[in-house]
C-alpha cells in the first residue's frame, strides 16, 4: 500500500491543532510558531499532491478506500480530481498567511496568569478548520463529506464568537454581544442547511444503497441506477440548499456580513476564502454528478438567483459604512459569479468558476487582510473614520488598492481571467443573463473605488496622522498574495491545465456540450 | 377470598399516596406518600403473581423494594441537607432551579 | 525583428515596476529612469519603423507570439502582438509624444515629493497603451484598454489629498467601466459568433454572419469607444479629469489614451464596413460630440477645461471620420496624429502658463502673458493656428479632409454631417481664439492668491520648453509632411482600405467654406474678447452659456439620476436587506424565542405542580390505552 498522502494532508493540521492546543499557557509564542510550521508543512504536502496529480490521468487520483461503518455501507474514501486539487492547494496556500496575519489577534488583553489560553485556542481552531476543509475537498464518500461539512461549523462558531477586533468602537460588551449574535446566526443558518442535506443524504442512501460518489455517479451515468424525476429533484434541492447557504446565494446570505463583520480579518478570510468554497465546490462535485437531470431542471432558477446575488451584493456593498461588511457583500456578488459559472453548463463557465474560486480566495485575502491591518491601527471598522491614509501609509494604501483592483477584476490581475470566463461561458448559452451580469463589473468598480477614495485619499484625518505603514510581518503576508495575483493574471495556465480535464468530465456527466459559434453552426 | 379485592386495596393505597404527594408540603410526608405508592404497586404485583400462578410479579416486587430502599437513602439525605440549609422541609420553598 | 515588439512594452513596464517597487531610495533618479525607459521604447519604435519602411506594403505586418494566455475549451486567448502600419503609427505617436512629456514632467513636477511615483505611473501608462495598440486579439486589447484606464485613474488622482482630484479619478474610472462593459460584451458576441476574438479570424469571417450580429458588435464597440474617448453620452469624465497634473492631461487626456476609441473603430473596420447601421451610429456620436465639446469649450474659464472641451470636439471629428467608412479611416488617424502634436503642445503650453502663474487656471486672471513667456506664447500660438486649421499647418490638412469626407458620405446624411463639421470648425476657431486672447493678450488681470502671493509670470525652464518647441514643429509640419504625395494615405491604406467618395462639393468649395467659417469664428471671438477688456469675474451670461459652463447640464443629469438615484437605491436596498431578508430570519428566531418564553412559565419551580402534570400525563396515557382497548 502506498503512502496515504491525502489522509496525511488532512491529518497533519488536525494533529497540529491538538498539539497547539496543548501548548502551556505561558508559551503563547511557541504556539504561534507551531501553528505556522504546521500550516507550512501542510502546504508542502499539498504541493506534493499537486505534483503527484496527473491532469490527464484518471478522474480520481491518489485514492484511498477503507471500510468504515459497514452496516450503512459508509466508507472512508478519498480521492481528488483537478478541481479538488486546485482548491486544496488554495486552502493550504492561504493558511500560513491567515496564521501570520492573525499573529496578535488572540493575545490576551492583560498579561497575567490567566488559566484559559485564548492564543492556543485561536490557532488550534484555525488548524482544525483547515483539516476539515481539506478532508471535505478530498472525500468521495457522501457521508464522510457530510460529517466534515457539518463539523467545520464547530470550530468556526468559536472562532467567530470568541475573537473579535480589538478596541471596538462601542466597547467590549456591545462587541461581544454582536459577536455572539453573528456566531449563532452563522451556526443556525448552516445547521439548518446541513440538516436538510442530512435528510437528502439519507434519502440518497435509500435510493442508491450506498454512499460512494463514484459508484453512484457511474451508475447514474450508465443508467443502471434510475431515479424517479421527483425523487431526484427533491434530493438535489436538499443538497443544493445546504451548499447555497454555505456559498452563500441570495437570499440565504445574511449570515455572511454579520460573521465577516464581527470576526477578526483573518477569520473573515477563513470564512469567505476557504470555508465557503466548500459550498461551491460541492455544487460542482455532488449536485452535478449525482443529480445531472435535476441540475439541468433547476438551472434557470439558480441562474436567476445567482444573477440577483451578483447585482444585489454589489449594490449593497456600495451602501455599506463598514469596511468588512463591504467586503462581505462584495463576496456575495462574487459567489453569484461562481454559481452562475457552474450552472451555465459550459466549459468556460465551469473552468472559470473553479478558477474564480481560487482567484477570489487570493484576492479577498489580500483585500481583507490589508483591511484588517488598517482596522487594527485605528480600532474602527467604519469607513467614515478614515481618510488620507495614502499620505501617511503609502505601502498599506498601495496594497489595499491592488487588492481592490483585483476585487473589481482589473485585466492583468488573476480575477479578471476567471470572471471573463464565467461571463463568456454564461453568455454563450444565456446571452441576456450574461449581459446583465456584466453590469456587475461597473458596480464592482463603484464599491471598490468609493471605499478606496473614502479611506485612503483626501485630507489626512487627525486620528490617522500617526498611523504606521505596513510592518515586516504584514508585508510578508501581503507581498506573496500580490505577486500571485499578478502571476495568475498573466499566466493562469498552471491552474487551468489542472482544472480543464475535470471540468470536461463534469460536462459529460451532465450530458452537455458547448454551443457552437454561429459561424460554424451555419456551415 | 377474591384476589381482586387486594387490587382494590392497592388502588386505594396508590390514590392515597398520590393525593398525599400532590397536596402535602412537608417533604417527609411527601416522601412517605411516595413510599406508600411504591408499596401499593408491590401489593398489586404480588396479587398478579398469585392470580397468574407464576413468580414474575414477586420478583419484580423484590426489585421494587430494593429501589425503594435506595431511594429512601438518597431521598432522606436530600431532605436532611435541604433542611440544614433552609431550615424548612417544605417542598415549595425549594424552587431555586426555576429560571 | 519581431522580437523587438515585446521590448516596446517591456521597457516602460520595467520602468513602472522599478519605480513603484523601488521605494524612496530611487527618489533622486526616478524621473530620469522613467524618461530613459520611455525613450528606449521610442528608439525601438523607430528601429521597427525603419524595418517596416524597408519592406513591401503587403509584408508590413509583424506578429510575435509570446505565450498562450487563457485556454479553456474552444476559448483561446494568446499573448500575441501584431505590428502593422496602424499600430506602428500609434507606437511612434505614443512613445514619441510620451517621451517628450516625460522630459517636460521632469521640470513640471520638480517640486513634488512624489515625483518618482508620478514617473512610475507614466511608464505604466505607456506600457498599457502600447499593449492596447499592439494586441493581436480583442481580449489582450482589453487588458491594455483597462490598463490605460488604471493609469489614468492613478494620474488624475495623483494629488489625492485634494478630494476633487480623488473624485474625478473615481468618476473617470467608473464612466470608463461602463464603456468597458461594451467592449466585454462585444468580445463575448465575437466569441459566440466567430468562435474567436483574434483580429485575423474575426475579420476574415465577417462575411459569414448576419448583419444584425455585426451591428450589435459594432454598437458595443462604439459604447467602448464612447467611454474611453469621452464621446457623448459618456463624456462627462473628461472635464473633471483635468484635476490631474497638466502633463497627464497632455499625454493621456489629449494625445493618446482618449484617442483609443478611434483606434478601436478603425481597427475593427472590417466589422463596421459590414454594418452600416453601426457606422451611422458612429457618425452621429461623432457629430454630436464635436459640437457638444466645442460649445462646452466656449464657455469654460478654466484653461484646461476649455482645452478638454476642445479635445472632446476634435475626437468627435475623428470618430465622425471613422464612422464614414473607408473614405474616412485614414483621415481619422491622420487627424489623430496631428491632434496628438498640437493638442499636447497646447496642454504643455497651458501647463507652462500655470507653472509661471502659481497654478492659477482661471483665464480671467491671466492676460498679456505674451511679454512674460515668449517661448510659451509662440509654441502655444503655433498649436492654436494648427488646431483652428490655419492653411498650411497640420490641422488644416487633416480637418479639411474630414469635412470633405463627411460631405462625400452623400445624401441628406452627408449634408447634415458635413454641416455639423463645418459649424464645428467655426466654433473651434471661436473658442481657441478666445483662449488665446484671454491668456496672452489684453491687460494683465492677475491678483494675489489667498496667501497674498503675487504671481510673477516667468518663462519655464528649458527642460519644459524644449518639448514644447518640438511639438510645435510637429504641429506646423506634420500635416503637410503627411499630405504631400499622399504619404500617409499610402502608408495606412493596406490596413484600413480607402475609397474616394463622390462629394457633391468640390474639394475647393469645402476648403473655401471652411476658411469662411474659420474667419467668422476668429472674428466673433476677437469682437468679444480682443476689442473689449475681459471682465475678471465671469458675467452671468446667456442661458446657453450657463448651461455650457455646466457641461450642458449633463453633469446635473448624472448627479440627479445616477448619483442621487443610486444612493437612494443602495440605501433602500440596505434597508430591505436588513428588515426584509434578514427580518424573515430574525423573525423566525424571535417566534421560537417568544414561544419558548411562554412555555418557560410552565416551569414554575414547585415540585408539586410538576407532580400534578406527571400524574395528569400518566392518567391520560392510561385512559388512552383503555380507550384503544375498548375500540
Amino acid at each position: 500500500m502506498s503512502f496515504p498522502l491525502l489522509t496525511a494532508t488532512a491529518v497533519l493540521p488536525a494533529v497540529g491543532a491538538v498539539a497547539t492546543a496543548a501548548v502551556p499557557a505561558s508559551r503563547r509564542t511557541a504556539a504561534k510558531w507551531l501553528a505556522l510550521l504546521v500550516t507550512l508543512a501542510t502546504l508542502a504536502l499539498a504541493i506534493v499532491v499537486l505534483v503527484r496529480f496527473d491532469p490527464d490521468g484518471a478522474r480520481y487520483q491518489l485514492t484511498e478506500s477503507h471500510a468504515w461503518i459497514k452496516a450503512f455501507g459508509v466508507r472512508y474514501e478519498l480521492g481528488v480530481d483537478g478541481i479538488a486539487v486546485a482548491l486544496i492547494a488554495l486552502t493550504a496556500l492561504l493558511m500560513p498567511f491567515i496564521v501570520l496575519a492573525g499573529w496578535h489577534d488572540a493575545d490576551p488583553l492583560e498579561t497575567g496568569s490567566r488559566r484559559w489560553r485564548p492564543t492556543q485556542g485561536f490557532f488550534a481552531l484555525i488548524l482544525a478548520v483547515e483539516a476539515m476543509v481539506i478532508i471535505s475537498f478530498e472525500a468521495t464518500d457522501v457521508f464522510l463529506f457530510y460529517i466534515f461539512f457539518e463539523a467545520m461549523l464547530i470550530p468556526m462558531y468559536f472562532l467567530i464568537g470568541g475573537f473579535g477586533d480589538r478596541a471596538h468602537e462601542h466597547g467590549e460588551e456591545v462587541a461581544s454581544t454582536q459577536r455572539s449574535y453573528a456566531a449563532v446566526k452563522f451556526l443556525l443558518y448552516n445547521l439548518v442547511g446541513g440538516l436538510i442535506m442530512l435528510a437528502a443524504v439519507i434519502g440518497l442512501y435509500v435510493v442508491a444503497g450506498n454512499f460512494s460518489l463514484q459508484e453512484i455517479a457511474q451508475a447514474r451515468a450508465n443508467g443502471s441506477l434510475d431515479m424517479a424525476t421527483n425523487t431526484e429533484r427533491w434530493l438535489f434541492l436538499g443538497f443544493f440548499f445546504a451548499f447555497a447557504v454555505k456559498a452563500p446565494l441570495w437570499p440565504l446570505h445574511t449570515w455572511l456580513p454579520n460573521a465577516m463583520g464581527e470576526a477578526t480579518a483573518p477569520v473573515a478570510v477563513l470564512i469567505t476564502a476557504v470555508v465557503d468554497k466548500v459550498g461551491t465546490f460541492a455544487m460542482l462535485r455532488f449536485c452535478l454528478q449525482l443529480f445531472p437531470e435535476a441540475s439541468k431542471w433547476a438551472t434557470p432558477a439558480i441562474l436567476v438567483l445567482a444573477l440577483i446575488s451578483i447585482v444585489y451584493g454589489a449594490l449593497l456593498a456600495v451602501g455599506q459604512r463598514d469596511i468588512k461588511r463591504l467586503v462581505a457583500y462584495a463576496s456575495i456578488s462574487h459567489f453569484g459569479f461562481i454559481i452562475m459559472g457552474i450552472f451555465a453548463m459550459t466549459t468556460q463557465g465551469q473552468s472559470g468558476a473553479t478558477l474564480y474560486m481560487v482567484n477570489h480566495g487570493i484576492s479577498t485575502a489580500a483585500l481583507m487582510l490589508v483591511a484588517g491591518f488598517l482596522i487594527s491601527r485605528r480600532g474602527s471598522r467604519l469607513i467614515a473614520d478614515y481618510g488620507g491614509v495614502q499620505k501617511v501609509a503609502p505601502v498599506l494604501a498601495g496594497t489595499f488598492l491592488i487588492g481592490g483592483l483585483a476585487t473589481l477584476s482589473l485585466p492583468g490581475l488573476a480575477p479578471f481571467v476567471s470572471e471573463f470566463l464565467v461571463l463568456v461561458g454564461t453568455f454563450t448559452r444565456y446571452p441576456a443573463i450574461g449581459i446583465i451580469a456584466t453590469f456587475g463589473i461597473v458596480l464592482a468598480a463603484l464599491y471598490t473605488l468609493v471605499l478606496y477614495q473614502r479611506t485612503m485619499t483626501g485630507p489626512v484625518k487627525p486620528e490617522v496622522s500617526a498611523m504606521p505603514d505596513l510592518r515586516v510581518r504584514e508585508l510578508v503576508v501581503v507581498a506573496p498574495l500580490v505577486i500571485l495575483l499578478i502571476f495568475l493574471g498573466v499566466y493562469p495556465k498552471p491552474v487551468t491545465d489542472i482544472v480543464n480535464p475535470a471540468v470536461k468530465q463534469t460536462m459529460s456527466d451532465v450530458h452537455k456540450t458547448d454551443p457552437k459559434p454561429s459561424v460554424e453552426a451555419a456551415k | 377470598m377474591n384476589p381482586v379485592n387486594y387490587l382494590y386495596l392497592s388502588a386505594l393505597l396508590f390514590t392515597i399516596g398520590a393525593t398525599g404527594v400532590l397536596i402535602r408540603r412537608n417533604a417527609i410526608v411527601v416522601f412517605m406518600c411516595i413510599e406508600l405508592m411504591l408499596n401499593a404497586c408491590n401489593l398489586a404485583f404480588v396479587v398478579f403473581s398469585r392470580m397468574h400462578g407464576n413468580l414474575d410479579g414477586q420478583i419484580i416486587a423484590f426489585f421494587t423494594m430494593v429501589v425503594a430502599a435506595a431511594e429512601v437513602v438518597v431521598g432522606l439525605a436530600i431532605i436532611v441537607s435541604l433542611f440544614r440549609t433552609r431550615h424548612s422541609a417544605s417542598v415549595d420553598d425549594a424552587s431555586l432551579m426555576k429560571l | 525583428m519581431e522580437n523587438l515588439i515585446a521590448l516596446l512594452i517591456a521597457a516602460p513596464l520595467l520602468g513602472a515596476a522599478v519605480l513603484l517597487v523601488g521605494g524612496r531610495r530611487l527618489d533622486a533618479v526616478g524621473h530620469w529612469i522613467g524618461t530613459l525607459l520611455s525613450t528606449t521604447s521610442f528608439v525601438f519604435g523607430v528601429i521597427l519603423f525603419a524595418d517596416l519602411l524597408g519592406k513591401d506594403a503587403e509584408h508590413r505586418t509583424l506578429t510575435q507570439h509570446l505565450w498562450t494566455w487563457i485556454s479553456v475549451g474552444s476559448f483561446q486567448a494568446d499573448v500575441t502582438f501584431r505590428l502593422d502600419q496602424l499600430s506602428m503609427t500609434f507606437v511612434l505617436l505614443i512613445t514619441g509624444v510620451g517621451s517628450l512629456i516625460h522630459l517636460y514632467s521632469v521640470g513640471y513636477m520638480e517640486h513634488d515629493e512624489r515625483r518618482r511615483r508620478f514617473f512610475g505611473y507614466l511608464n505604466l501608462f505607456l506600457a498599457a497603451m502600447l499593449l492596447l495598440v499592439l494586441a493581436d486579439n480583442y481580449l489582450l486589447l482589453y487588458v491594455g484598454w483597462e490598463g490605460v484606464g488604471l493609469a489614468s485613474y492613478l494620474l488624475i488622482g495623483f494629488w489625492q489629498h485634494k478630494p476633487s482630484a480623488a473624485t474625478a479619478a473615481k468618476k473617470a474610472f467608473i464612466v470608463n467601466r461602463v464603456g468597458d462593459m461594451g467592449l466585454s460584451i462585444a468580445i463575448m458576441l465575437m466569441f459566440t459568433t466567430f468562435g474567436s476574438f483574434a483580429f485575423g479570424p474575426v475579420f476574415s469571417h465577417v462575411g459569414d454572419t448576419s448583419e444584425g450580429k455585426l451591428t450589435a458588435i459594432g454598437l458595443m464597440l462604439l459604447l467602448a469607444a464612447c467611454g474611453k474617448s469621452a464621446q457623448v453620452p459618456l463624456q462627462s469624465w473628461l472635464g473633471d479629469a483635468m484635476e490631474g497634473p497638466t502633463p497627464v492631461s497632455a499625454l493621456i487626456h489629449a494625445a493618446t489614451m482618449v484617442t483609443a476609441g478611434v483606434y478601436l473603430i478603425v481597427r475593427s473596420s472590417a466589422i463596421f464596413n459590414a454594418a452600416p447601421d453601426a457606422q451611422l451610429a458612429v457618425t452621429v456620436v461623432g457629430a454630436v460630440t464635436l459640437l457638444f465639446g466645442a460649445i462646452v469649450g466656449c464657455a469654460k474659464d478654466d484653461i484646461k477645461k476649455a482645452l478638454a472641451g476642445s479635445t472632446m470636439s476634435q475626437i468627435g471629428y475623428m470618430v465622425l471620420a471613422a464612422g464614414l467608412g473607408p473614405i474616412g479611416y485614414v483621415f481619422a488617424i491622420m487627424h489623430l496624429v496631428t491632434h496628438g502634436f498640437f493638442k499636447a503642445g497646447l496642454f504643455l503650453g497651458a501647463g507652462s502658463v500655470m507653472h509661471g502663474m502659481n497654478d492659477e487656471v482661471d483665464m480671467r486672471r491671466y492676460g498679456g502673458l505674451r511679454k512674460y513667456m515668449p517661448i510659451t506664447f509662440i509654441t502655444f500660438g503655433l498649436g492654436y493656428l494648427a488646431i483652428i486649421g490655419f492653411p498650411g499647418l497640420s490641422g488644416f490638412f487633416s480637418k479639411d479632409k474630414i469635412i470633405e469626407a463627411a460631405f462625400a458620405k452623400g445624401g441628406t446624411e452627408g449634408w447634415i454631417l458635413g454641416g455639423a463639421a463645418l459649424l464645428g470648425a467655426a466654433i473651434t476657431a471661436f473658442y481657441m481664439t478666445r483662449v488665446m486672447l484671454m491668456t496672452f493678450f489684453g491687460e494683465k488681470r492677475w491678483q494675489p492668491d489667498e496667501n497674498g502671493n503675487e504671481p510673477h509670470p516667468h518663462e519655464s525652464p528649458k527642460v519644459m520648453t524644449i518639448p514644447m518647441v518640438v511639438l510645435a514643429f510637429g504641429s506646423v509640419f506634420a500635416g503637410g509632411l503627411f499630405s504631400f504625395g499622399d504619404r500617409f494615405l499610402d502608408w495606412l491604406e493596406p490596413v484600413t482600405g480607402h475609397s474616394e467618395g463622390d462629394s457633391p462639393l468640390s474639394a475647393g468649395t469645402v476648403t473655401g467654406a471652411t476658411m469662411v467659417c474659420l474667419l467668422i469664428g476668429v472674428g466673433l471671438a476677437y469682437a468679444q474678447y480682443g476689442r473689449k477688456p475681459v471682465p475678471a469675474v465671469a458675467p452671468r451670461g446667456s442661458l446657453l452659456t450657463r448651461a455650457a459652463r455646466r457641461d450642458l447640464l449633463q453633469d446635473d443629469f448624472n448627479h440627479v439620476v445616477l448619483v442621487r438615484g443610486g444612493e437612494h437605491l443602495t440605501r433602500s436596498l440596505v434597508y430591505v436587506d436588513h428588515t426584509l431578508v434578514d427580518g424573515v430570519v430574525n423573525g423566525t428566531a424571535a417566534t421560537f424565542g417568544g414561544l419558548s418564553g411562554r412555555l418557560r412559565k410552565l416551569q414554575n419551580g414547585f415540585a408539586r405542580s410538576y407532580a400534578v402534570s406527571m400524574f395528569g400525563g400518566a392518567a391520560l396515557l392510561v385512559a388512552a390505552t383503555l380507550l384503544m382497548r375498548a375500540v
